[in-house]
């Protein structure tokens, strides 16, 4: 099955994965995993969110431990106990969460765990020159004295990449190390990857980002459902034949482009400003208006103000000056309960902190937010019997995939759960839908189905204020795009227009405020 | 298959039995130290009494010890189902107790509205008590545990110091307790006496409070708010996940006032037993340490009524222990270890049935789902 395998003989190759399978209760973890990755090349792993790729690294990297089969390392069997195992053999793990310790030095958070001493004296000037010899010869160049939380996103996870090169790392892993970053600091990336691949390192790149993937990769591994499905060269598929093997069917797109965007206000957000308690105001005069059939979507690195400005509109944080108006209703001093009666439904971003009552079952989720309109309340009852039966409804409308409406919401996977938090807010026709990352983290068949009830209900006159870091989400269904940076509005555009590199541009600063 | 909730349930029951069997155990090691037999002592807490009389008393004495501190864990409970610590039982109880006791002596009505009175006072008191943590935490952000442990004091202190001034009654000759005046006869709760009389057996000496049933309907309430009703709801997603309660229109501070105020005016009710049963006035002997042991009856009934009303049977059980263990040569203060130790074990195996049930439900889940792949399938094509 494997095209790599006529590897030459002369070189083991650095990595061999021989039948892994890992068993977790309730998740397809993985299933017979067979692969082989040439020593100095890079490698990608490609696969959908709960393919089962993190499992794969975490094995890898001895975070877990195979159920069966076989690691090689440079042709040696392996078991690993701890990570300290596999950085011993010379495997390093960038994490997709940075992992660092913000009000340390570079330096410091690079020695972090490893550090060098003399009679138990931190050699601080050893490790500085040594972290400079590393940093210029593979071109990964940081202040080590700089603290870390004054770092940009770019060089945090070039810090990142030093400490694994600083332990002896020879195989790099890295998870979704894109994930993170705007298109310019890709190539930046790409070029460092490059660099360490020449000097002979071995690169493993998990990705679902198959653009990047094919741009940077030597050999491509395709996980699906926990088990590899292809091997395939870079050189001889496209992106959408790789994207049919990750998922096996036809590919979903979040394209919207027949507008239904009235002339009708539904939201209208103007001058809104939140001070903080810091010195920067965390949103200053952001002014929108969301149209009945109409998305907006808002383009912004996390932190940005994106969590603020929902809340803002939800009730949950207090504004210091502005309005919000519903319709034609001033709703600025209204409660959070009022303005959900009012018909504003919330996907929240963190759907375990704020969607769901992971311990409570399906049914008592459905009036999770409901609890004071019908079907789910009856006076001062909780109406049981109705809110099962809307339950099911929604279960079977959203495929939810679940036992029953008695199951507790923390049995179901990510996608899951989330269809079932969409299905509710959508209930009670609601005039206004806040949607924050309403597809992060599950899985493409659940992707495209949430796509598909937004579009259906933007039709129907919803107005959406999407809010994503998944640019193609964002450009596909947005009828008007806004860019939010350092808590202002700095650009509206035209997604039928923008090139993800120029949002990426806006998103990070490099283009200075704007409005077309 | 069984469903999900009976299962969850089972598991539940299997860890407290767990739970007591292992508290057992580690007792029988401090008998041992205490230099007395296990045995003995265990027959010692069964035997009830040779005669019908002895065996009556002792269930009385069970069940009338069981009644305050169902209420207790009932009031406890109440505000821990929203990781609300109302430690403040104890004084909130007290105050009530003793202001009740004061307004149902100054007056003499028909028994039924001398009764009520009586009751919605002892809400009233224990209710309003409860409001005081609640505003501070609310306004002021004032940790409950805190200001409550500080209100017993101050409750405790107004209580000693009302009794003996401002709310005092008679004393009669020789006798050595100062407490308020006696409640008229209208004010005596019946007792349930019949209940024994029914089948052919004595009447217990100190009779079966009539408060009793009082506690029983009061269960039934507790459980319908908190299971039934909307409020129990929020009060369910508050406990659950506060953030996700919040987000979803729940207003917490409100939450707060109404569960500490329901918590308190629970609580107002756990004097009461006694002094409408037996003593007819809050004296300077009247029982202490009620609301503290509540919040042990509490955990250990998971913050169920049923639960509660289990766990509120065992301390009664072994209350009075006491008295027999001490015929027996064992040292009465075995029963304050085990009931230590069933507390201690039984958290612990909440913890883990806990666990355990919910990893089973992900497994059960995911089984159930992995059996009708054919049928996702066709979903999808679909």
């Amino acid at each position: 099955m494997s095209t790599s395998s006529d590897t030459p003989a002369t070189v083991p190759p650095a990595v061999e994965l021989d039948g892994i399978t890992k068993r977790f209760p309730g998740v397809v973890a993985n299933h017979d995993i067979r692969m082989t990755i040439r020593a100095g090349s890079v490698h990608a792993i490609v696969g959908e969110n709960g393919a089962g790729k993190s499992t794969l690294m975490k094995i890898l990297y001895g975070m877990q431990r195979p159920d069966e089969g076989r690691i090689r390392i440079n042709g040696e069997d392996v078991a690993f106990r701890t990570p300290s195992d596999a950085i011993a053999a010379g495997i390093g793990m960038v994490h997709q969460h940075f992992m660092l310790a913000d009000n340390l030095t570079v330096l410091e958070n690079i020695v972090l765990g490893s550090e060098p001493g003399k009679g138990g004296i931190l050699d601080t000037a050893g490790a500085r020159s040594r972290i400079t010899r590393l940093g210029e010869s593979h071109g990964l160049r940081v202040d080590p004295d700089r603290l870390v939380e004054d770092l940009g996103v770019g060089d945090r996870q070039r810090v990142e990449i030093l400490k694994v090169l600083y332990r002896g790392a020879r195989i790099l892993i890295l998870d979704e190390p894109t994930a993170v970053l705007v298109p310019q600091e890709v190539e930046e990336l790409f070029a460092n990857l490059r660099d360490l691949k020449d000097q002979g390192f071995t690169v493993i790149f998990i990705s679902h980002k198959l653009d990047e993937v094919l741009s940077i990769a030597d050999a491509i591994t395709v996980i699906r459902r926990g088990t590899t499905v292809a091997s395939v060269d870079p050189g001889s598929v496209t992106a959408r034949q790789l994207a049919e093997l990750m998922v096996g069917s036809e590919l979903p797109t979040p394209e919207t482009r027949e507008s239904t965007v009235t002339d009708r206000v539904v939201l209208d957000v103007r001058d809104v400003t939140v001070r903080g308690t810091a010195g920067r105001p965390l949103l200053s005069d952001v002014t929108l208006s969301v149209h009945a059939g109409e998305v907006v979507g808002i383009a912004g690195v996390e932190g940005n103000g994106q969590t603020e400005l929902i809340e803002v509109i939800m009730g949950l944080l207090p504004f210091d000056e502005g309005r919000i108006l519903l319709g034609e209703e001033d709703i600025t001093t209204w409660s959070t309960l009022r303005r959900r009666e009012a018909g504003i439904g919330y996907i929240p971003e963190d759907r375990h902190r704020q969607g769901l009552l992971l311990e409570a079952s399906l049914w008592e989720n459905r009036v999770l937010g409901h609890q004071t309109r019908k079907p789910a309340r009856k006076g001062i009852w909780v109406n049981r019997a109705a809110s099962r039966k809307d339950t099911e409804r929604i279960v079977r409308e959203y495929d939810v995939r679940t036992p029953g409406i008695d199951t507790l919401a923390l049995a179901l996977s990510g996608g899951n759960q989330q269809k079932l938090i969409v299905g509710r807010e959508m209930s009670g026709e609601p005039r206004f839908l806040i949607a924050a990352h309403p597809t992060r983290g599950v899985d493409i068949g659940a992707q495209s189905a949430i796509w598909d009830h937004l579009r259906t209900a933007r039709a129907g006159g919803l107005a959406v204020l999407l809010i994503s870091a998944d640019l193609d989400e964002l450009i596909g269904l947005s009828d008007n795009l806004y860019v939010i940076y350092g808590g202002r509005m700095v650009a509206r555009l035209d997604p039928g227009q923008v090139t993800p590199e120029k949002l990426g541009g806006y998103m990070t600063g490099a283009i200075a405020e704007e409005r077309s | 298959m069984m469903p999900a909730g009976l299962q969850r349930t089972l598991l539940t029951l299997a860890g407290a039995a767990v739970a007591v069997l292992l508290a057992v155990a580690v007792s029988s090691v401090a008998i041992l130290a205490a230099g007395a037999s296990p045995v003995t002592a265990l027959e010692a807490m069964f035997d009830f009494g040779d005669t019908q009389n002895q065996v009556v008393n002792a269930i009385a004495f069970i069940l009338n010890r069981a009644v305050p501190l169902f209420i207790a864990g009932l009031a406890v409970a109440i505000g821990f189902r929203m990781n609300l610590f109302n430690i403040g039982v104890e004084g909130q109880y007290r105050l009530a107790a003793i202001v009740a006791a004061f307004v149902g002596s100054q007056f003499v009505l028909p028994a039924p509205i001398q009764l009520t009175v009586i009751v919605v006072v002892a809400m009233l008191v224990g209710g309003l008590y409860a409001l005081i943590p609640a505003v501070l935490k609310v306004t002021r952000g004032v940790n409950e545990v805190i200001a409550t442990i500080m209100l017993n004091y101050i409750a405790t202190n107004i209580a000693a110091f009302l009794v003996r001034g401002p709310f005092t009654g008679e004393r009669a000759a020789g006798q050595l307790t100062i407490s308020t005046p006696e409640l008229p006869e209208s004010a005596w709760f019946p007792n349930l006496n019949f209940l024994f009389e029914m089948f052919g057996l004595p009447a217990p000496r100190s009779g079966l409070w009539g408060f009793l049933a009082v506690a029983v309907l009061l269960g039934v309430v507790v459980w319908v708010v908190l299971e039934r009703t909307r409020f129990g709801f929020e009060v369910k997603a508050s406990g659950l996940s506060a953030s996700a309660a919040l987000a979803s229109g729940v207003n917490p501070k409100r939450m707060v006032i109404s569960a500490m105020v329901l918590s308190g005016a629970v609580a107002g009710l756990i004097g009461l037993p006694e002094i409408l049963g037996r003593t007819h006035s809050y004296g300077s002997n009247f029982t202490a340490g009620l609301g503290f042991l509540g919040i042990a009856v509490a955990l250990l009934g998971r913050n169920k009524p049923v639960g509660i009303a289990v766990a509120a049977l065992l301390f009664g059980f072994l209350d009075r222990a006491a008295a027999p263990l001490q015929f027996a040569d064992i040292p009465p203060s075995v029963v304050a270890i085990i009931q230590g130790t069933i507390v201690l074990m039984v958290v612990i195996a909440n913890e883990i049935t806990n666990r355990m049930s919910l990893r089973h439900e992900e497994r059960r889940a995911a089984r159930q789902l992995a059996a009708t792949p054919s049928q996702a399938k066709t979903e999808v094509a679909a």
